[in-house]
């Protein structure tokens, strides 16, 4: 028996659980094909009424930011607070801001 | 239709669900996948879904105080109204896949239909819910009629063996009988006739996207709808209601 | 200098409760633990659907039956989210399954008894869902993130499955003398191979101490084993039934339950394939994949087909 003609494919699987909400990652699984790793998504990860969408998308399709550069990639937004609202002191009097 | 023909045909359509859920459940742990291990069991469990609500139905209509489980467990198999097809073996899963697919497309005809009735409310109601569940079965059993049929020439070969072993099963659903008509004069259920042409269709555009032969046998088994079974359906009894009779006085 | 920086970073991402990622470095003694602890929980989850989908078919009532099938349902998912786990850290789920199948992998010694009565359906929810609850809870705050959030999900699901079992032993316990009977009858062959599942004793214990530094193990074989008595215990008071240990015995110094000497013969024969039931667990597993080997050709032959049609299709417009 060939092991890698009968080797399906790695799926991840997203799911959206309540319309409003995003999708979020909720694992992976193995199928032959879209829709075949649709159907088993909705048979793995909503069988509790966890679900109203999925996404499905090939493993080798993600392309993901490299840990190595976490600090390059995100520090450099910890510095400016200027960003956010808290940074401004606004008198009491101001309403509506 | 009288209330003796009423609790039958209830019979037909609980014990259809439990007997193929019961096949099914065999599957579990031994799929040859463990994504199709979780899909069988789920469409096993919503098969003994339909059962339960279809036997709880039946048992208040007869009005004798038999429960579920009484009807489930303690009937013989001269009692039970089960299409053939529905207690064939598991074979391999090319069969159990053609099984599938010739009983989900003739159920998907026969729930919709039900779905719109108003003689029997309560079934109408099971059917409405049971549809979306038999057009999810359904969509899973054509894929892999396709898939199988239009694989490898091993698959086509098997799965193609399968549907010839099958056919004569097929003819059953659709059979017609004293109470068949009786249904058809009240409107509960379409002639059996034009039903089996539309099942014919589906089956027909499906078999040749999966590039095979429809067989053109005519010849059709039955027996199922009165009680006489093939010998499959003792077995399947025997290891399905041992624990009640053994202890009928329990309660689980 | 560079792999050290790695290296100190996991081990701060360590120390200060931090989940490691998939992308991650770690070093390769990690990786590989962690291989082996993933695929080995998840090939006990698949071999686990055997025993009990063993009395699916004989459930005595249509609501115990799609309870069970239920169940042992969740177990195929449990092994699935597990396998997924493993596979970010590089394997793939086939080479995993082919190591199982060809018993160079292991798997909870627990599934290689037999379930001999639908009793043994309520005792292996209570004891042996309950045993796993132990070991499983303190992993929804281990190290690596996608075992972590697999065995939360795992974890949340699980709770059904031990209840289940008790309320089938209450059933049993409440019914009929046979009934009670084979309740007590399948609480003695359960009781000391859910113990043994906790593993051998600390100080023969040879990964604990290195997955413990990194809290990939949160607590001892001997720790777990003793609140899993502690909290079983009382629960078998109030079935009525009778545990079948001679020197079970409430210490009130200590706080536990003192109880008697584990058969480690016994244990150690099961891992090594001696067990009532290994062969056979191993031959329905080889037998299902050998026997779906056919249908899993068809699905990659025909996604295959429709893909060249389509992009024949494609390059013809």
């Amino acid at each position: 028996m060939n092991q890698s003609s009968s080797d399906w494919p790695l799926w991840e699987v997203f799911v959206r659980s309540r319309q409003g909400l995003s999708h979020k990652h909720v694992g992976s699984l193995h199928a032959a094909d879209a829709g075949m790793a649709i159907s088993n998504a909705r048979d793995v990860y909503t069988r509790r009424q966890e679900g109203v969408s999925i996404w499905v998308l090939p493993a080798d399709a993600i392309s993901a930011s490299s840990p190595v550069d976490k600090d390059i990639l995100f520090d450099p937004a910890n510095d400016k607070v200027y960003r956010h609202a808290s940074f401004y002191d606004l008198p009491d009097e101001v309403k509506n801001m | 239709m009288t209330k003796d023909e009423h609790f039958e045909w209830l019979l037909w359509l609980a014990d259809d669900a439990l007997i193929l859920a019961q096949r099914l459940s065999e599957w579990c742990g031994h799929a040859p996948v463990l994504e199709e291990d979780i899909a069988l069991s789920n469409i096993a469990l919503d098969l003994i879904g339909q059962s339960r609500a279809f036997y709880a139905h039946a048992g208040q209509l007869e009005g004798l105080g038999r429960d579920e489980d009484q009807l489930a467990f303690f009937r013989t198999d001269r009692d039970f109204r089960n299409l053939l097809l529905v207690e064939q073996p598991n074979g391999d899963f090319g069969d159990t896949i053609a099984r599938q697919f010739f009983f989900d497309q003739f159920a998907l005809l026969r729930f919709t239909h039900l779905a719109q009735q108003s003689f029997d409310t309560e079934v109408a109601a099971i059917a409405t819910k049971a549809l979306k569940e038999v057009r999810y079965h359904a969509a899973h059993s054509a894929e892999w009629m396709i898939r199988l049929g239009d694989g490898t020439e091993e698959s086509h070969q098997r799965i193609q063996d399968s549907v010839n072993r099958l056919w004569e099963y097929t003819g059953e659903c659709f059979e017609s009988n004293s109470f068949q008509t009786a249904a058809e004069k009240a409107n509960v259920l379409p002639h059996a006739e034009s039903a089996h042409q539309e099942w014919m269709a589906t089956i027909t555009n499906i078999l040749s996207q999966a590039t095979l032969t429809v067989p053109n046998s005519t010849w059709m088994q039955k027996g199922g709808r009165q009680g006489r079974h093939s010998e499959h359906l003792s077995y399947i009894l025997a290891e399905m209601q041992v624990l009640p009779r053994t202890y009928p006085d329990a309660q689980w | 200098m560079e792999a050290m920086n790695l290296n100190d970073r996991f081990e701060d991402y360590i120390a200060a409760d931090q989940k490691i990622e998939a992308k991650d470095w770690m070093p390769d003694e990690y990786r590989k633990t962690l291989i082996r602890q993933i695929s080995q929980h998840a090939h006990s989850e698949i071999v686990g659907m055997l025993p009990e989908g063993n009395w699916i078919t004989r459930a005595p009532s249509l609501k115990r039956k799609a309870i069970l099938l239920a169940k042992v349902q969740d177990e195929a998912g449990h092994g699935l989210y597990l396998y997924s786990a493993a596979e970010t850290l590089g394997v793939k789920r086939g080479d995993l399954v082919a190591a199982l199948n060809e018993g160079r992998a292991k798997y909870s010694s627990i599934f290689n008894y037999p379930t001999l009565t639908w009793a043994d359906m309520g005792a292996v929810g209570w004891l042996v869902d309950g045993a796993a609850i132990m070991n499983q809870v303190p992993l929804c705050k281990c190290s690596y993130g996608p075992y972590a959030r697999a065995m939360v999900r795992v974890c949340k699901e699980e709770s059904f499955h031990q209840r289940q079992g008790f309320q089938i032993m209450l059933n049993l316990c409440h019914g009929t003398d046979d009934q009670k009977a084979m309740a007590q009858d399948s609480l003695n062959r359960w009781w000391w191979p859910s113990l043994m599942m906790f593993g051998p004793n600390d100080e023969s214990s040879t990964h604990g101490e290195q997955s413990m530094r990194w809290k990939i193990k949160r607590f001892s074989n001997d720790e777990l084993r003793q609140r899993f008595v502690d909290m079983t215990v009382p629960q078998a008071e109030l079935l009525g039934l009778t545990v079948p240990d001679a020197d079970l015995q409430w210490n009130e110094k200590s706080g536990h339950y003192d109880f008697g000497a584990i058969n480690w013969t016994e244990f150690f024969d099961v891992i090594a394939g001696n067990g009532p039931c290994n062969k056979e667990r191993l031959e329905a597993r080889n037998k299902a994949h050998n026997d779906g080997a056919w249908v899993r050709e068809a699905a990659v032959a025909h996604a295959q087909k429709v893909k060249a049609r389509h992009s024949n299709q494609t390059n013809a417009a």
